[in-house]
């Protein structure tokens, strides 16, 4: 009998927003067991939340993530909209949506990047977070800040796109454009990616409706379920777009989704950006006070369906508020995807749900039976790059060309 | 699907044993149950229905500990709410995570922070809190207020 050995995996990283354990179970290379832990970051934010006025809790949910910083507050602004029967004028729609899409298209980007540096490709890393800045500088043009934009209010945003900023953010979709052609050869006609990540880490069509995953995990296993067409919101109800959806559920299917999503992206942006143009108005309905009741607001994180419930006694504070970020219903598919995979594979599979899992830089291998570190977290990257050169060889292929 | 035909059959099978049923708006739907029936109730939105299990929210009301199953329509972008009330001093009630894996962490985050026994849960266990919290102790409940700027503690 093989020896069984233990890899705990994390659990904190500096870049990860929700930082989980795991503790993968491995005979030989195969991986047999995946324990998963979560709460080494709770900040009991529900609970803080019932402290907040409803303006308040906007600022305390936009930290509960830095990467997709608009999520959680779009979710909670919509709930506490929904609970008081508030309107919101039209304008103040497409700066909502318009500000989701640039944070897509920055967070996938990162994503792009982060699972290219995990598979050994580095200069996709290098040149996706080199095209992910200019999308930060358009944040920081439109609201001041690069992260945390504190553009969402009850009733409205909070700032106006100023007509001047509309070419200069064209200007940077145009660029973009060229960069995701780049991208979008580099991934799916490269063979030592095609070995790598096609038909690793499936995820069945099932499994996907069992564990009532989201996101772009589910649309890559051919559920095409996305928030902003099956509940709309913002606006997209008046914005024409694709739900990116494909069939194999494996590694190669995720990259796929996310980087077709990122060209619907631009296209949403276009359309809020040639809209903002022309309509005029208030950004802000000011309501003064929410009324009792309760209200829920869904909205399509880069992750998948944030939710968000929000209860009002008729007070300025919610009495209660509930959030559920899409990684808490994406990661328990970890341990289907992983079971019978290779350790080597286990970092890309791992990442693929795209958890804000960058804890693989804290793996540490331990011998079950003495405790003893076997392999550190550098080695377990290492494994996967050296699987990647040793396929590059053997494919004779050099990788992904990205000349610019 | 559409909304009259989930509503027509969610009515036409819970019948009697709907406590309360709120239409909110076009798409927002309350439904209140007894806990003794959530597990066929979620039998029919999960299984028969094809509804996607988006979360639970639990609540400590004066009235009990309520539970709320939000439950996504995606074909009709409607949210049925499926809501029951269990007793305060004994909040006991069925799991649906057997049915529904998606419903696992939540029930145990529902578990650690409001002491809710979920029966026939496949692995309950803490999830978000450690390991070695002491027992009994359920942060969620407004026993546990924000005391000052800082801290959340128990109430003395």
């Amino acid at each position: 009998m093989s020896k069984k050995t233990i890899i705990p995996i994390g659990p904190y990283h500096p870049l990860q927003e929700e930082p989980e354990f795991f503790r993968l179970h491995v005979e030989g290379e195969k991986v047999v067991a995946l324990d998963i832990e979560l709460g080494y970051n709770h900040r009991g934010i529900e609970k803080l939340s019932e402290s907040k006025t409803f303006e308040q809790s906007v600022f305390l949910v936009e930290r509960i993530c830095g990467i997709c910083s608009s999520s959680h507050p779009i979710a909670c602004v919509q709930a506490v909209e929904d609970a008081g029967d508030v309107e919101v004028p039209e304008r103040a729609l497409y700066i909502r949506s318009l500000i989701g899409e640039l944070e897509r298209l920055h967070s996938h980007m990162l994503w792009l990047g982060l699972a290219g540096h995990f598979l050994g490709f580095n200069t996709v890393w290098m040149w996706a977070w080199r095209y992910r800045e200019p999308i930060l500088n358009t944040f920081e043009l439109i609201s001041g800040n690069r992260n945390h934009y504190a553009m969402m209010k009850p009733g409205g945003v909070r700032r106006d796109i100023k007509a001047e900023d509309i070419p200069v953010i064209q200007k940077t979709l145009d660029d973009l454009k060229g960069a995701l052609d780049l991208f979008r050869g580099a991934v799916t006609d490269d063979p030592v990616i095609h070995a790598r990540t096609k038909g690793v880490g499936v995820l069945t069509q099932q499994q996907i409706i069992d564990y009532c995953a989201v996101g772009p995990t589910a649309r890559a296993s051919g559920v095409a379920k996305d928030v902003r067409k099956d509940h709309p919101h913002a606006a997209y109800e008046f914005l024409d777009f694709n739900v990116i959806s494909t069939q194999n559920g494996d590694v190669f299917d995720k990259a796929v989704v996310r980087i077709l999503e990122m060209y619907e992206s631009i296209k949403i942006i276009e359309q809020c950006l040639a809209k903002l143009k022309t309509l005029q108005g208030s950004i802000d309905s000011n309501p003064k006070e929410i009324k009792p009741g309760e209200g829920i607001g869904q909205y399509e994180a880069p992750r998948g369906e944030v939710i968000h419930y929000v209860r009002s006694d008729g007070g300025n504070r919610p009495v209660r508020h509930k959030v559920r970020a899409p990684s808490f219903m994406n990661i328990a598919t970890d341990r289907e995807a992983v079971i019978g995979q290779s350790v080597a594979d286990a970092t890309i599979i791992l990442a693929a749900v795209d958890p804000c899992y960058c804890c693989t830089e804290r793996m540490a291998a331990v011998d079950a039976d003495t405790g003893k570190h076997i392999l550190s977290s550098a080695e377990l990257i290492r494994m996967s790059r050296e699987k990647t050169e040793k396929l590059r060889k053997e494919l004779g292929a050099e990788g992904p060309r990205l000349k610019l | 699907m559409t909304r009259e035909q989930i509503v027509a059959r969610i009515k036409d099978v819970l019948g009697a044993r709907i406590v309360q049923w709120t239409d909110k708006s076009a798409r927002r739907i309350y439904v209140e149950i007894k806990p003794e029936d959530i597990l066929e109730a979620s039998r029919l939105v999960f299984r028969e229905l094809e509804a996607r299990f988006s979360i639970a929210t639990g609540v400590d009301t004066p009235s009990g500990i309520e539970i709320m199953y939000h439950w996504s329509f995606d074909n009709c972008g409607m949210v049925v709410t499926i809501r029951t009330v269990l007793d305060r001093n004994n909040p006991v009630i069925e799991s649906i995570a057997l049915l529904c894996k998606g419903a696992e962490w939540i029930e145990r985050e529902m578990w650690e922070m409001l002491g809710i026994t979920f029966k026939n849960h496949p692995d309950m266990r803490h999830l978000l809190l450690a390991d070695d919290w002491p027992a009994g102790k359920y942060p969620y409940k407004r026993d546990f207020i924000r005391d000052g700027k800082e801290w959340i503690t128990e109430k003395t």
